[in-house]
């Protein structure tokens, strides 16, 4: 038995070359190595934006959140009207895409022929590709005009009674930032909610028109509640993609610091102002004081992220076919359902 | 000569729901049509501004000197953009597929959502904040220059390329690995020599939709690789480069109109060319899945 055993030593050895015998450990460690330092420069970067915002966070603790000042000549800075303005662009970009973007998948995936289907989805998703620049671009030098000449005076005139719809007319402001928003987050959200829709099993929707139902009452009673969860994680998606646009927002916004109740007026957000601040920025607080601003961000947009993950977990617990399908549609989207 | 008694015609509570009904057909026809005008109205406006400001100089000459902003063109631009949109892909397609291979292939369940987890959140930073990070880290004590740009870049792409991997090593046919297994090949190969290669299409292709999309990125570079730049063409990675995005963004609250036509021409030809890869990679990847049986 022993010579056997020491016989079938250097046949091993011959079908397996040392190439054989390291290369095992050293892709395990190349590519694990490579994920670490995937990890790793997430630890980074919150660290170095730690460290960056030190000056300002000796200089203005906390209370920099609940100031409003950002006074350069001063070297005062806080960031609550940004957060403001980052806060109702954001918010009003979400309540006015969700319903839209409902409305598109619902089109894409109960009511559009085949054909139409395919078309449509490509060019909503069109829509999501085209860069924030040229939005940006787009917005100030056409959708601007439109504001100021149009939409503002009409709002003036039928809604004026409400402080919102107040003030003088211009090309830029909170108004045209958000609607410049609201084209960008619209096809996110449309993208993965059709894709959940789509996930919905045929017996469920069958059953509902069997009894009678009329396709409104199938989607109500229906794809709404089972596709719900999913929902909610595309529009937590779109939030944090509208509160981390930095160069749509900075080009239509008008960058002015203040809180005011008029949607007229100028406005920044988080992320237009540092954006904004690119050349200007003199003094070591004041760069202090942006990365400060990009902490808070990081800080809302991680929220927003894990948040987001959250609301998908349970989905995690659905059959295997239906979580592929929802994994790629929010893959697409840059979000996992782990 | 008994007519019918009852008419066909829904009333009372039946007609109410089937109005409903088709009031909300209607809005959800309405939102898909105003999405569509939305796009329509974009591109052609981009289009229709920015054809018109395309000629031959636009591609192959730099800015005219002095006072004469309507002479001249972008190709500094274009160079800057290629070299850090390339730089950046250099980077992090193998780090992206290094990473997707180990989540996919070789990490423990536990590790892989980690992973899977940091690539997540990364892809959910804001790219200014991204920008920021490498202006602290690199640009603040090392100046500026179209390498750092590249960083950040990369930063933002190796979640994409890396989850694109993923998806594609999953649907990789298992019997693969095992057919290879069975023939005594070691692991490493097998994945290097059979799964990898029979993914590399799907790779690709979610490799050209990341670049597509850090193609279209400003903001991130604003910091790190915009100032002081001549409008020379210029290839060299240690200085501050322009790219196209940059400079849509610089000409586009110029007073003098001939900048801003530079403007819609350059954002008219990046549109084009995102669009376009953006278009060809999904279509290629829709048929990539089909043949792996997806």
């Amino acid at each position: 038995m022993a010579i056997s055993h020491a016989d079938k030593r250097p046949a091993l050895k011959r079908t397996r070359g040392w190439l054989d015998r390291i290369g095992d450990p050293a892709l395990k460690a190349i590519t694990f190595s490579a994920a670490a330092l995937a990890v790793t420069i997430l630890g980074l970067i919150a660290y170095e934006l730690v460290r960056g915002s030190r000056l300002a966070f000796h200089s203005f603790g906390l209370g920099f959140v609940t100031s409003q000042t950002w006074d350069t000549i001063h070297n005062q800075f806080g960031a609550l009207s940004l957060i403001a303005g980052t806060a109702v662009t954001a918010v009003l970009a979400i309540v006015i895409a969700t319903p839209l973007a409902i409305a598109i998948a619902l089109f894409l995936t109960e009511i559009a022929p085949k054909p139409v289907r395919a078309l449509l989805g490509a060019l909503v998703e069109m829509l999501a590709a085209i860069p924030s620049v040229i939005l940006g671009l787009w917005g100030i030098l056409i959708l601007g005009p439109f504001v100021q000449d149009q939409l503002e005076p009409f709002l003036n005139s039928t809604l004026g009674f409400l402080p919102f719809f107040r003030g003088s007319h211009s090309p830029t402001g909170i108004l045209t930032a958000t609607l410049v928003l609201t084209i960008m987050v619209v096809p996110i959200v449309a993208s993965v909610t059709r894709e959940l829709f789509a996930t919905v099993p045929p017996e469920l929707r069958e059953g509902a028109l069997a009894l009678g139902a009329t396709r409104w009452e199938m989607v109500r009673g229906v794809l709404l509640p089972a596709a719900r969860p999913g929902i909610l994680a595309a529009v937590a998606l779109g939030f944090g993609r509208a509160v981390g646009e930095a160069m749509a927002v900075l080009m239509t916004i008008g960058g002015q610091i203040g809180i005011h109740l008029s949607l007229f007026g100028h406005s920044d957000t988080l992320a237009s102002r540092i954006a904004g601040q690119y050349q200007g920025a003199s003094t070591n607080l004041q760069i202090s004081s942006l990365v400060y601003l990009a902490t808070i961000l990081l800080v809302i947009s991680l929220a927003v992220n894990i948040g987001a993950q959250l609301l998908i977990k349970p989905i995690d617990q659905r059959p295997r076919r239906r979580r592929i399908a929802l994994d790629r549609a929010l893959e697409t989207q840059g979000l996992s359902a782990d | 000569m008994s007519e019918p008694t009852f008419s066909l015609r829904a009333s009372g509570r039946l007609r109410r729901r089937q109005l409903v009904n088709q009031a909300m057909g209607v809005l959800a026809v309405g939102a898909a049509l105003l999405a569509v005008a939305v796009l329509a109205i974009v591109v052609i406006s981009v289009g229709s501004r920015g054809a018109g400001a395309l000629n031959l100089d636009f591609f192959t000459q730099n800015q005219a000197q002095g006072f004469n902003p309507k002479g001249g063109g972008v190709l500094f631009a274009i160079v800057g953009s290629v070299v850090l949109v390339g730089i950046a892909t250099v980077i992090a397609l193998p780090l992206g597929v290094l990473v997707a291979v180990y989540i996919s292939e070789l990490a423990p369940p536990r590790l892989a959502r980690i992973a899977r987890m940091a690539l997540d959140i990364t892809n959910g930073i804001p790219t200014i904040v991204i920008g920021i990070f490498v202006f602290t880290m690199l640009v603040a004590a090392h100046g500026q220059s179209a390498f750092a740009g590249s960083i950040a870049l990369a930063i933002i792409m190796v979640p994409l390329v890396a989850r694109a991997t993923e998806e594609v090593l999953l649907l990789v046919p298992s019997s693969q690995r095992e057919a290879s297994l069975a023939l005594g090949v070691s692991r490493w190969r097998t994945t290097v020599q059979v799964v990898v290669p029979s993914a590399i299409g799907g790779i690709l292709t979610g490799t050209t939709l990341a670049i597509a999309r850090v193609a279209g990125e400003t903001a991130p570079l604003l910091f790190l690789t915009s100032l002081g730049t001549s409008s020379q063409a210029d290839a060299n990675p240690f200085h501050p480069l322009q790219s196209l995005t940059l400079v849509i963004f610089s000409y586009s609250d110029q007073a003098d109109p001939a900048y801003q036509a530079k403007a819609w021409a350059a954002a008219f030809t990046l549109m084009c060319f995102v669009l376009f890869t953006s278009l060809a990679a999904k279509l290629a990847l829709a048929r990539y899945r089909k043949k792996l049986g997806g």
